[in-house]
């Protein structure tokens, strides 16, 4: 019973969700709409760094090397062939002939990540701490460096420009909705468990029989697809990408926002990514009328400092607060405890 | 490819080296004794290219005047920045303070886009600095000449004062054993401070170099010196104040010559060259050339 409940408050969610993007597709202008499209975008990333980051305390900076790997791969995918042709020369024939739709390009670019995560993964996951941070820091470089001079097949500096508009508020809804179920569901299952066991105790789940690497390998690769489909969801709402499209500062935003929300938490990454871009587009008009530009990411980073001094485990901590509850506190339904305790324990 | 090219290429290895090898002593000294990767380090470059700046074209200050302003402005700065964001913070998992430093580079960062602007300038060295010396076969500008012996001085004043003074000792003391350099009565406070304002004021000093041998500095400027000396201080081994001297020398001239002898489509390459090394480095031998083996690497 509670966990039909659960599920008729989720999908109760999830409709209402589809409802808002239905109003605000035919009500908004172009401009709110992108920038919620932003937000979504911004969900996607911060909820599939967290299971790198957040469930198996692996401190990755890489996913902006992934988004570019993505963003390059679905864009190669989109283009019409007529434009590779001289756009990019030394694409494989059968690479410059075809032209996918959406959807099989965006997972064609989440797959490429997750292969590239595969392969690095096994050198880099290894290490540990910062070290690993500053390898994937490493990383986002040599990623920026071969789309620059790799030419033939990116088009170098210059980037990939009039890409097709595809991104709407529908795609991005779809993929919120499905990296919020998968880390949903990873986070609560035997899994999401294991990875959660090798950050609080490495030595103590390898002698469970934890497969240390094997675990690790998969939750660097999960990630890595998520920000490689969000990669292509950004190249084709501005309809451009190039080699500095993601920059080791969106990285920073990224773990900021993990931090904040605190680390492991779904909710909690969710609601910081919402609320950090909404503050960043509403500082922006401030910014321009003091002629300060930087303004709103030196607060954001003033702010970091003082969660870590004074608040260390983030807003949320593990915790997913129940945000349903209220539905389920309606009149006329019995309140159901245990079901939102389910949610509390990790 | 003349011998003499060859001999150039290596001199600018050497100047490149010696930039590296100041900045990743204080990636080494700060690590060594708080288990902390600065990443605000970098950004002391900067902040040692603009007090240079300031001091020649606003006070008119005489070159050596300038320098010195430049090494006070440099461990003011790291200090101030040790006690405002990583003193209160201490005991904290090591990630912690990784995230604080990213905090504070990017608050500088932004502080210095907001006060001067990102659009870089130009950086003027006395006209003496500028002119050309004959050494050999090697024709070079005074001013490279200038660093190497600079960076040589630096080096040996630190490597004299932590090896024959008090303090010193004291600082060796605390890098080896935290807690029993505290029951012996050290200033652990006072020690960490110290090691922040000495590897601070190297970095300024790199700051200083980097600007008058590229003549543009911008508020950015930092961010790729810091992130290669810290490369440079891993192939040294982190922790190693030697190590970091020679990392810098070996990642300088690595650099260098991989762009110099390759031809010339590869050139593009080289910050891939050097990230691609830190990943190959810390996997084969992630203890560096000099460091010693520690806890939690790989």
């Amino acid at each position: 019973m509670e966990r039909r409940s659960n599920l008729v408050a989720v999908f109760g969610a999830a409709l209402a969700g589809a409802v808002l993007v239905y109003g605000a597709s035919s009500v908004l202008n172009p401009y709110l709409l992108s920038i919620i499209a932003f937000l979504g975008i911004n969900v996607i990333l911060a909820v599939s760094l967290n299971i790198t980051n957040g469930f198996t305390g692996l401190f990755s900076l890489g996913h902006p090397a992934f988004m570019t790997i993505g963003g390059y791969v679905t864009a190669i995918m989109t283009i019409l062939p007529a434009r590779k042709a001289h756009l990019l020369p030394d694409l494989p024939a059968f690479l410059a002939r075809m032209q996918w739709p959406f959807l099989p390009a965006l997972i064609a670019g989440g797959l490429v990540a997750t292969l590239a995560a595969i392969i690095v993964g096994f050198p880099v996951l290894r290490l540990r701490g910062h070290y690993l941070a500053v390898a994937t820091l490493g990383l986002i470089f040599i990623i920026q460096g071969l789309a620059t001079n790799l030419d033939g097949y990116t088009r170098g500096a210059l980037g990939l420009n009039g890409l097709p508009e595809l991104t709407n508020l529908w795609w991005v809804y779809g993929w919120v909705l499905l990296t919020l179920y998968v880390c949903w569901t990873l986070k609560h299952s035997s899994l999401g468990r294991t990875m959660m066991a090798i950050r609080e105790n490495e030595l103590a789940a390898a002698c469970l029989g934890v497969k240390i690497t094997r675990t690790r390998i998969l939750s660097f690769a999960l990630g890595a697809f998520f920000a490689g489909v969000a990669g292509g969801l950004w190249a084709h709402l501005v309809t451009l990408i190039t080699p500095t499209s993601f920059t080791f500062l969106l990285a920073f935003q990224l773990v900021v926002i993990v931090v904040l929300g605190g680390s492991g938490s779904i909710t909690g990454a969710t609601l910081v990514a919402a609320a950090l871009t909404i503050a960043t587009e509403a500082l922006h008009p401030v910014e321009e009328a003091v002629g300060l530009y930087g303004l709103s990411q030196t607060l954001l980073a003033i702010a970091v400092l003082l969660v870590l001094i004074y608040r260390p485990k983030g807003l949320f901590g593990m915790a997913e607060p129940d945000l349903l509850a209220w539905i389920r506190k309606l009149p006329g339904r019995q309140p159901t405890h245990s079901g939102s305790k389910r949610h509390r324990e990790v | 490819m003349t011998a003499a090219y060859v001999l150039e290429q290596i001199a600018n290895g050497i100047i490149l080296g010696s930039m590296y090898a100041l900045i990743a002593i204080g990636f080494s000294l700060i690590y060594g004794i708080v288990r902390l990767i600065n990443f605000a380090h970098g950004d002391i470059v900067t902040i040692g290219a603009f007090a240079m700046l300031a001091s020649i074209t606003a006070f008119h200050a005489p070159f050596p005047v300038a320098v010195i302003v430049v090494l006070v402005v440099g461990a003011a700065v790291g200090m101030l920045i040790e006690r405002i964001a990583f003193r209160p913070m201490r005991g904290a998992p090591q990630v912690t303070g990784f995230i604080a430093s990213l905090a504070v580079a990017i608050v500088i960062e932004n502080l210095g886009i907001m006060t001067v602007s990102a659009q870089p300038r130009n950086f003027i060295v006395p006209a003496y600095l500028g002119a050309f010396i004959r050494l050999g076969p090697l024709q070079i500008r005074a001013i490279d000449l200038a660093i190497v012996v600079l960076a040589i001085i630096l080096m040996t004043a630190l490597a004299v004062f932590v090896r024959f003074t008090k303090a010193g000792m004291a600082m060796r003391a605390t890098a080896e054993n935290y807690n029993v350099a505290r029951l012996m009565g050290i200033n652990i406070d006072r020690m960490i401070m110290l090691a922040f304002a000495i590897g601070s004021a190297l970095a300024a000093a790199a700051g200083l170099m980097w600007g008058s041998k590229y003549s543009q500095i911008s508020p950015l400027m930092g961010l790729i010196p810091g992130l290669k000396a810290f490369v440079a201080a891993v192939i040294g081994g982190v922790g190693s104040i030697s190590g970091a001297m020679l990392g810098g020398y070996v990642l300088g001239l690595a650099e260098v010559l991989f762009v110099g002898l390759l031809p010339p489509e590869y050139s593009g390459y080289r910050n891939v060259f050097v990230f691609a090394t830190l990943i190959v480095i810390l996997l084969v031998m992630p203890n560096g050339l000099l460091g010693r083996s520690t806890e939690d690497r790989a």
